[in-house]
């Protein structure tokens, strides 16, 4: 089990504190934007290395994974199993570099560790487990099963009366299992307002486009159908991300329909179905992390 | 002087077979209520199985504690690994075959490799609901589940060990499937002792030739025993109440203290209890490689109640007998 690394812990306090006082909007957003940029790079580094990853969704899921750790969650990277406090689950397991990247930054454990990332033995194993990932609630991998425990997780907090919230993302691609349906309609009877479902909506699945593959849309009507109070977001928009993370008002589950770019900031990666799990090339990765620079 | 004429002299094999039986159900119902009184940490989940799992007593006492998410096995054992992560204890209870099969994905990621310390309640497994065919048996839970590295499998024989089994759950929360029975069997537990993670218990000790059993077939294994022995054939009856961890030790005994073992199973035995078994015996030194006999269901039951398909796939007292004779001359 990796351990707390108590002076990342400190950074990450700071830039909590920088996020929380900016002045304006674009302060604000202008600190996220590096936080952002330094796990995009950290994602390149470590697919590169290890020779394997899912480098498009992990882009896609960035921004929201910055918004929720570095604004959103109320959690203690100092003591990762605090009681009370807010959850996050990354259903969609397979980007992990994006989030070994933003627990590491957090300070769950040392940044060094990433450059282990999938090496034999690591305890980053291409999908996150919690039993050696402090952080990491839940081991995920298999696609339709973050939502479930997070619905369990959230009747906890309910009963406990803790005023905790369970937030979870799904890759749109996984809203094809049947399982998240199931998970929906218990939220809704159990009126968990204190569960957000974020939907990484890329639109890209590993082989194709969602709506060639097995049609999501209308999206946003099937989730209020099933109950849910729905918000549609920029997905790489700091200000859209943190209204739709704010606290239901209805009284039902938040389902936020996050739209995103896969490959989003780096130009040659974005929206192209081939970088679901490609590996850049040397020339590939000075490229990329120039753009990100 | 009068000498009574009145009751043929029985024998411990009839005494046995007479004995009053129970489904487990009530008492795994019984000992969830009485413990959750004092356990806040105690909820049941469920797919709407409340009447099924003998739960409406809990949920008119406990009724914020009784979570009923319907006809979703998947989103169930996931809720359950949710709730086990939040600190509290889940009794995930559904009808075995589903729990298992449906869900068994999640039994592998969100409960054996998360080591959330879910509790999976399978009800009325093995062949329990009879004339409702294959799709209703569960008897492939034990193969499946013992492929799963961190997970426990209770079988309780009886009333005594499926009450154990509740408190062990609560003592020390861990991943756990414990096999509820539904079929009725009698008594046959040792009064009192207790049940041990990772141990067979020895009802009955002998020396020719070992019986293991689990769950409905313990009590047909000690009437096999009393057959054998009335006959001069020194038996020794582990029931197996837990399948994982195995009692390896209890199997090495076995293989080395008497000459012959024959297991049997209300389960499929590709992959069960006598798989376990052969799995150690075959790496025994040459002498402890013992004959062993492995009783089980070898393909789907054709229709037929539960009694009828246990003679069926050779489930019974007589053909224990028969396979330990079986056994015991190839010995």
């Amino acid at each position: 089990m990796l351990t707390t690394d108590p002076a990342q812990v400190e950074q990450w306090r700071e830039l909590r504190v920088r996020v929380e006082n900016a002045s304006s909007a674009v302060e604000r957003d202008a600190e996220l934007a590096g936080s952002a940029k330094r796990t995009r790079r950290s994602v390149v580094n470590m697919i590169s290395s290890a020779g394997l990853g899912h480098i498009g969704g992990d882009f896609s899921v960035t921004d929201i994974l910055t918004t929720l750790f570095d604004y959103t969650l109320r959690i203690d990277p100092a003591d990762p199993g605090k009681a009370g406090r807010d959850r996050f689950i990354l259903s969609k397991g397979h980007c992990a570099a994006a989030l070994y990247s933003t627990l590491a930054f957090s300070g769950y454990f040392d940044p060094a560790e990433l450059s282990t990332f999938m090496a034999p033995l690591s305890a980053l194993n291409g999908h996150p487990n919690r039993n050696k990932v402090p952080g990491v609630e839940t081991n995920t991998g298999p696609l339709g099963h973050g939502l479930p425990v997070a619905v369990g997780q959230a009747i906890a907090a309910k009963l406990a009366g803790s005023g905790a919230r369970v937030f979870v993302v799904m890759g749109d691609g996984e809203m094809q299992e049947g399982s998240n349906w199931e998970a929906l309609m218990s939220a809704s009877q159990y009126k968990l307002d204190n569960l957000v479902a974020i939907v990484d909506r890329n639109r890209l699945q590993q082989g194709a486009r969602t709506e060639e593959t097995n049609a999501l849309d209308p999206l946003d009507e099937k989730l209020a159908s099933f109950g849910c109070e729905v918000r549609i977001a920029d997905g790489h928009d700091y200000a859209s991300l943190i209204t739709a993370f704010a606290p239901s008002t209805t009284g039902k589950p938040v389902a936020v329909i996050a739209n995103t770019i896969k490959g989003k900031g780096v130009s040659f990666i974005e929206d192209r179905v081939e970088w679901h799990h490609k590996v850049p090339s040397a020339e590939q990765v000075r490229l990329a992390l120039e753009e990100l620079a | 002087m009068s000498i009574e004429t009145t009751q043929p002299v029985q024998t411990e094999a009839e005494r046995l077979s007479a004995a009053p039986t129970y489904d487990n159900r009530t008492a795994f119902a019984d000992e969830l209520i009485r413990l959750a009184r004092t356990d806040a940490r105690i909820v049941a989940v469920c797919n709407d199985s409340v009447g099924s799992s003998n739960l409406t007593a809990f949920r008119d006492e406990f009724p914020d504690r009784l979570i009923n998410v319907g006809i979703a096995e998947q989103d169930m054992v996931g809720v359950g690994a949710g709730l086990a992560s939040s600190g509290l204890i889940p009794f995930v209870c559904g009808a075995s075959p589903f729990l298992t099969g449906r869900s068994l994905e999640q039994v592998k990621a969100d409960v054996a490799y998360s080591q959330h310390p879910v509790i999976l309640c399978g009800m009325s497994p093995g062949m329990a609901y009879g004339e409702l065919g294959p799709t209703h048996h569960s008897v492939e839970d034990l193969s499946w589940l013992r492929a799963l590295p961190g997970l426990d499998i209770v079988v309780p024989a009886d009333r005594q060990q499926t009450r154990q089994a509740v408190q062990a759950a609560v003592a020390n929360p861990r991943p756990t499937f414990i096999r509820v029975g539904r079929h009725k069997v009698p008594d046959v537990s040792i009064e009192g002792a207790p049940l041990v993670r990772g141990e067979f218990q020895t009802l009955r000790d002998g020396n020719d030739v070992t019986l293991i059993a689990t769950g409905t077939l313990v009590s047909r294994a000690l009437v096999a025993a009393a057959e054998l022995e009335a006959a001069g054939v020194s038996v020794r009856v582990l029931n197996a109440s837990y399948i994982a961890p195995l009692d390896i030790a209890a199997i090495i005994g076995a293989a080395r203290e008497t000459r012959a073992i024959v297991t049997a199973e209300e389960a499929n035995i590709a992959g069960g209890l006598g798989a376990a078994v052969a799995g150690v015996v075959s790496q025994l030194e040459r002498g402890a490689r013992v004959p062993l006999r492995i009783l089980g269901l070898t393909e789907f039951a054709p229709t037929g109640n539960t009694d009828f398909l246990l003679e069926y796939f050779n489930l019974t007292a007589t053909h224990l007998v028969t396979a330990a004779r079986e056994a015991l001359a190839d010995a």
